[in-house]
């Protein structure tokens, strides 16, 4: 059995991180995940919020997910979202002006509150890693 | 003679620049298919896994989902077809296109009828010309797809076909018409039928895509329900079979157009060397008769002058 987890964060169009890692974190419709190794087979829904991925040097990697899934298998975790972006990543300055537009657009556009979401979680993110 | 002699020069330069266009079309086109390519593969993973994902819910659970219920006596199919935005591709559209109204006709045959949605301003223009209707069209990306525009063409698809029998729009098939790469040499026109899914083991997208067939897929535990894992995840699914669609296509198409310029390039090469011997030899016939006048002028003075004496 290996010692650690094996983890891959793959977006629709790239995997953005992959590598060893001792814990994994996510939050699921149904609250915070946690994953350590052999940890029961399981697939879940995730929320639009961040993912938090110990690496196994100690460091811990920050991502934002907007929805996906989390599947855990034979110590393999495996996070899928369409568009997943590491904390390091999120231009902050960017992603706050998208934030203010659209907490403007709220009421009148059925995506608004999709895209405020998904900003904050991105937000969160960067404060989370600092 | 000189004139003609003007005339092949002429038609020289032209050719020569023709060539230099074609040689930078097909230079372009080499360095975006490695692009392309590598865009195809860094998708090949997140396919995977859902792959995975579906085959493991659709394993453990008997659910009976919309997106994958048959319709008992469908009516009505939708065709997606992904041609390219623009031409000098060789027949790359006009090869799905034929193979759209391979299936379409097929699907006639069968007694359902056809809506049409398009990808790719050449087979919007195909069918505008010929008066058919389309219901919907997306253009301007066939090079380079993002996920973006995969996932507003399968919520568009998934809409449809969700729609009850009797409703507007109502489909209940979909299928999918694109240009599969197989290599740089050959691209082939391939029609797959996206909805109702077939879940396990997707029979396109090759072994990227598929799981290993010798994995046993654990018990999973699915939170909230396995309805909801599914609900979730099928749509991706689907857009996700798009997306792979479309890249497969870009490459497809920039494949095409390689081959197409550098035939083209071959060709104005042919014609350069064909005209430049003609001009050569209209070049030596226009000398010669240069030469004859003047000996013949010659000639005809020193006899006049000799008669005269």
């Amino acid at each position: 059995m290996a010692e650690n987890l094996t983890v891959s964060l793959v977006a629709a169009d790239r995997t953005v991180w992959s590598g060893e890692a001792t814990m994994v974190i996510a939050r699921t419709v149904e609250g915070d995940v946690g994953v350590l190794r052999g940890h029961a087979p399981m697939l879940s829904l995730l929320t639009d919020a961040v993912v938090e991925i110990a690496e196994v040097g100690g460091d811990v990697v920050v991502a934002a997910v907007d929805g996906g899934f989390l599947s855990v298998a034979a110590d393999r975790v495996s996070i899928l979202s369409e568009r997943a972006v590491l904390a390091a990543e999120v231009d902050v300055d960017q992603t706050r002006a998208e934030l203010d537009e659209a907490r403007g657009l709220i009421g009148s556009e059925d995506e608004a509150e999709r895209r405020v979401r998904r900003a904050e979680a991105r937000i969160r993110a960067v404060e989370r890693a600092r | 003679m000189a004139v003609s002699l003007r005339e092949y020069r002429a038609r020289i330069k032209s050719t020569e620049s023709m060539k230099k266009i074609t040689r930078a079309m097909e230079l372009i086109a080499a360095s975006r298919i490695i692009k392309a390519q590598q865009r195809a593969q860094a998708a090949a993973p997140y396919a995977r896994e859902l792959t995975r994902a579906v085959s493991a819910v659709a394993t453990f659970s008997n659910v009976d989902h919309p997106l994958t219920r048959e319709e008992e006596n469908p009516k009505r199919a939708a065709v997606l077809i992904v041609t390219s935005d623009r031409g000098l591709a060789g027949a790359y559209s006009a090869n799905v296109l034929k193979e759209a109204e391979r299936l379409a006709e097929k699907l006639r045959s069968e007694g359902k009828e056809i809506d049409t949605y398009i990808c790719g301003r050449k087979g919007e223009a195909y069918y505008k010309f010929r008066q058919r209707p389309v219901v919907r069209s997306w253009t301007g990306f066939s090079d380079q797809p993002s996920y973006d525009v995969a996932a507003e063409v399968g919520a568009a698809l998934i809409e449809s076909f969700l729609k009850q029998q009797g409703e507007e729009g109502d489909v209940d098939e979909v299928h999918l018409v694109y240009t599969r790469f197989r290599s740089m040499l050959t691209q082939e026109p391939t029609a797959v039928r996206l909805l109702p899914l077939e879940v396990v083991e997707a029979e396109e997208g090759g072994s990227a895509e598929r799981p290993d067939p010798s994995d046993v897929l654990p018990l999973y535990e699915f939170e909230p329900s396995a309805e909801a894992v599914l609900d979730g995840l099928l749509p991706q699914y689907v857009q996700s079979r798009v997306f792979f669609a479309l890249l497969q296509a870009a490459a497809s198409e920039l494949a095409a157009r390689q081959k197409a310029m550098k035939s083209a390039t071959d060709n104005a090469d042919e014609l350069i060397k064909k005209y430049t011997r003609i001009a050569n030899q209209a070049r030596q016939a226009g000398i010669t008769q240069e030469i004859s006048e003047i000996v013949g002028g010659v000639n005809a003075l020193a006899d006049a002058n000799s008669g005269s004496e």
